[in-house]
């Protein structure tokens, strides 16, 4: 009876600690979704300030509020005004080609990579980690030259962009391959001794099963180009109609024009935010996937 | 040192067994630094003994191949013909063809030109029927040394395949003596999707990676060698030149006289820089790597409701763009910014504190901000990565611990931490890596500022925040161009990381077998 009474004791002290525990982690999670979300709100509370100072500007930059007094559309409406939407669509268009030819180039590589077992093989992997300890930002100043002789810079920057973009993609094929590299081999062997050519084996076989690591690598090759700053500023530098999102708001923020831009800047940001926001959102599943995989298989 | 058995070893007292366990890693560094030593020279060995082979095989074909195959070795693709395979016999000699003209109308040219870069630069030559001095341009080296290179590629190209052509002789005439068939052109065709699939598939990545990823880098190699910069363009100003190991020296002396003006010499400001740049490695990696992991493990914990929102939210993070979230948070973080606006109001602070242009202590506050903000970049796809990792452990060994009575941290010290390290290792290797060269962030939130005022002579003006990586991008969009430094400053990062990486690989105790799950 005795043993029975410390038992329960225990186990009731377990619970209360275990109480405590949770209820200590579910505030400190509180506060960081807090410290995670804090900017983005900040972001969309500031993209709606319109009110205006003593002579009649409007006041963007340092404030020590976010909470709008005045409350407008007015920067979305500049934001209409000025190039912000042409950047829009040359990102947009940027990102979609790169994500279609770079799924296909990374596919191919990774595929090709984990099925197939030739003599240079290994050494082509090793080729390829070394090249990637080369820092890429080096290879950009013969790049913009070459482009620029070719007419791929400034203004007609897209296809430049699209081309090195989607060039060397090739080199990023860990993550797929370690994908591929968990079907079993005994499918392909199947299939082949029923007299499927290797062709019909990717397309067929493998293809259907890989819908996961195709979205993930889809994904991530959209986002790169829609985020990216070096290699747009570099290739379209000195002509805005050639620049993308990225570079175009860069310069809203420097010294000189961010009295004016600072609230424009928030608004273009909710702006470019919210498409990859949603679709992270719904792909989110796959995107997992493709992240610890890829770091567990190394 | 002396070695235990195991039995003496288990016999030990706890602290001795810790530090026995150290001291053998340390004791078993040269070893495996020998090793690895070995392991190089064996790779040259390999190398060398593999073109001597080819030497004898191509020596050896021609001399006992017939009269097709000795005519092969001038006339490519002449044997195929000869044998039937028309197809392959007319690629092989269109491509030699090819390779003649090319290397008589243009190649020579750029070649001959390669060891000097050009000889005339651009000059004023007056115009006697507008009589005005016109600027005359001539010889191009940025041109010589791209297509000097690419040349030096095609030539390379061509040895490879006339290589293939005399084999693909060898192997016919050995098909042919034991009464076989020869592949016809339609078996060609279909064996690039069936048992040559693999180069079909890899062509068009390998020659993306070819064009654009190691002719660029043996082109920026070069440029290491010469004075390519903004008054030597090569072409509208001045030509330039090679100057063989001179910016090599400049960078890594200690004189401050070819220092451009700054009161420290080069090497001064490249080790501050390298200095900083592994400290901030280090720091960015593992911060990320356990709070991260601690997260993972909060959230994962049983009894933790709305599992899904933490991690939607902190995913959130990953799918804005950084160039929004970073440029938004470095102004917030601005002297007149917000955050600066906030503590005043509450009264903690009087004066703005200065995050970005604090230069005391070599920028120390800088330097702690931009760390603790790439936590808030960081943390999410540890988070995720840790997630996906912590659900794989069995469960029962958790559930065995707690039987034995092992407190929470125990379990963490012996199973979670041990088990994330062993899965993680490589990711943490790159994830340092990665990192060196983690050029947005620091470029976003601080451009480099403030600047180091005693190296605001160098080449790119070096800030205090300036990884090896900001500061080559700053050097090359520079007013002065020195593309030549940002050239060195490359292949040291180069050198930086393959030496972190071998020591770290030949260290690690077994890398995974990629066919453990096939």
């Amino acid at each position: 009876m005795k043993k029975e009474n410390s038992i329960q004791k225990q186990h009731m002290g377990m619970k209360a600690s275990q109480l405590i525990s949770n209820t200590v982690i579910h505030v400190l999670l509180v506060i960081m979704s807090v410290i995670w979300l804090v900017p983005f709100v900040f972001i969309l509370l500031q993209s709606f300030r319109t009110e205006t100072n003593e002579t009649g500007t409007m006041v963007t930059w340092m404030v020590d509020y976010v909470i709008p007094k005045k409350w407008g559309f007015d920067n979305y409406i500049n934001l209409w005004n000025s190039g912000f939407f042409r950047w829009y669509f040359n990102t947009f268009i940027v990102a979609l080609i790169t994500a279609a030819l770079q799924t296909i180039i990374v596919l191919c590589m990774s595929y090709t990579l984990s099925r197939f077992r030739f003599k240079m093989r290994k050494p082509l992997m090793k080729f390829m980690l070394i090249l990637g300890m080369f820092p890429g930002m080096l290879t950009m100043i013969i790049l913009y030259r070459v482009l620029k002789d070719l007419g791929m810079t400034q203004a007609n920057a897209l296809p430049g962009l699209v081309l090195v973009y989607v060039a060397s993609s090739g080199m990023g094929y860990y993550v797929s391959k370690g994908f591929f590299d968990t079907i079993p081999k005994s499918l392909d062997e199947a299939a082949r001794v029923d007299g499927a050519s290797r062709f019909k084996v990717l397309t067929k076989i493998i293809l259907p099963m890989s819908k996961p690591i195709v979205i993930y690598t889809i994904l991530t090759a959209f986002m790169g180009p829609w985020g990216d700053f070096v290699l747009a500023r570099y290739i379209a530098f000195g002509d805005t109609a050639g620049y993308n999102v990225a570079v175009g708001m860069y310069q809203w923020l420097t010294l000189d024009q961010i009295n004016k831009c600072y609230t424009m800047f928030c608004a273009g940001g909710v702006v470019v935010a919210i498409p990859v926001a949603l679709l992270f959102i719904f792909l989110q599943k796959y995107y997992v996937e493709g992240v610890t995989g890829g770091a567990v298989k190394g | 040192m002396k070695k235990y058995s195991d039995l003496e070893y288990l016999k030990l007292p706890k602290w001795k067994r810790f530090f026995y366990k150290i001291a053998s890693f340390f004791a078993s560094i040269p070893t495996k630094l020998k090793n690895l030593i070995f392991k190089i020279g064996r790779f040259f060995k390999a190398v060398f003994l593999g073109i001597a082979g080819e030497f004898k095989d191509v020596f050896t074909t021609f001399v006992k191949g017939d009269w097709k195959t000795k005519i092969s070795y001038f006339v490519m693709g002449f044997g195929c013909i000869a044998r039937g395979q028309i197809m392959r016999g007319l690629l092989f000699l269109l491509f030699e063809c090819v390779f003649i003209v090319y290397m008589i109308f243009w190649g020579g040219y750029w070649l001959s030109m390669l060891p000097s870069l050009g000889k005339v630069g651009p000059k004023e030559v007056y115009d006697p029927i507008y009589d005005t001095y016109i600027t005359e341009y001539n010889d191009n080296s940025f041109k010589i040394l791209l297509y000097g290179v690419l040349t030096l590629f095609f030539i390379i190209a061509f040895i490879y395949t006339w290589r293939v052509n005399v084999r693909q002789n060898k192997v016919a005439e050995e098909i042919i003596r034991s009464g076989k068939k020869l592949k016809s052109a339609k078996q060609d065709l279909r064996s690039m999707v069936d048992d040559q699939f693999h180069k079909t598939l890899l062509a068009l990545p390998m020659l993306g990676i070819i064009v654009f990823t190691v002719m660029p880098i043996v082109f920026m190699i070069l440029v290491a060698f010469t004075n390519y910069d903004g008054s030597h363009d090569g072409f509208n100003n001045n030509l330039f030149t090679w100057v063989g190991l001179d910016n090599f020296n400049t960078m890594l002396s200690w004189s401050t006289s070819g220092s451009g003006g700054s009161t420290q010499s080069y090497a001064a400001t490249f080790g501050e820089v390298l200095a900083w740049t592994l400290i901030w490695a280090f720091f960015a990696t593992f911060t990320n790597y356990f709070l991260g992991m601690f997260v993972a493990m909060m959230i994962n914990k049983k009894g933790i409701r709305l599992k899904k929102v933490w991690r939607t939210i902190l995913v959130l993070t990953i799918a804005i763009p950084q160039f929004i979230s970073l440029l938004y948070v470095s102004k917030m973080f601005a002297k007149n910014g917000i955050v600066n606006g906030f503590l005043k109001d509450l009264g903690w602070i009087k004066e703005s504190i200065d995050f970005w242009g604090s230069t005391k202590l070599n920028g120390l506050l800088p330097r702690i901000t931009v760390i603790i903000i790439n936590i808030w970049i960081g943390i999410p796809y540890l988070m995720l990565i840790a997630t996906g990792i912590l659900m794989n452990i069995p469960a029962d060994l958790y559930e065995s611990a707690k039987i034995d009575g092992a407190s929470p941290w125990k379990q963490y010290t012996k199973i979670t931490l041990p088990y994330m390290l062993f899965i993680t290792g490589p990711y943490l290797l790159t994830s340092f890596i990665g990192n060196m060269n983690n050029f947005n962030v620091i470029y976003l939130l601080t451009g480099g500022a403030p600047t180091n005022p005693a190296a605001s002579g160098a080449a790119g003006s070096v800030g205090y925040t300036d990884l090896l990586i900001t500061w080559l991008f700053k050097i090359t969009t520079g007013a002065e161009s020195q593309y030549y430094f940002a050239s060195v400053i490359g292949i040291l990062v180069f050198a930086v990381v393959a030496v972190i990486s071998l020591i770290v690989y030949s260290l690690m105790p077994s890398t995974r077998n990629e066919e453990d799950f096939q």
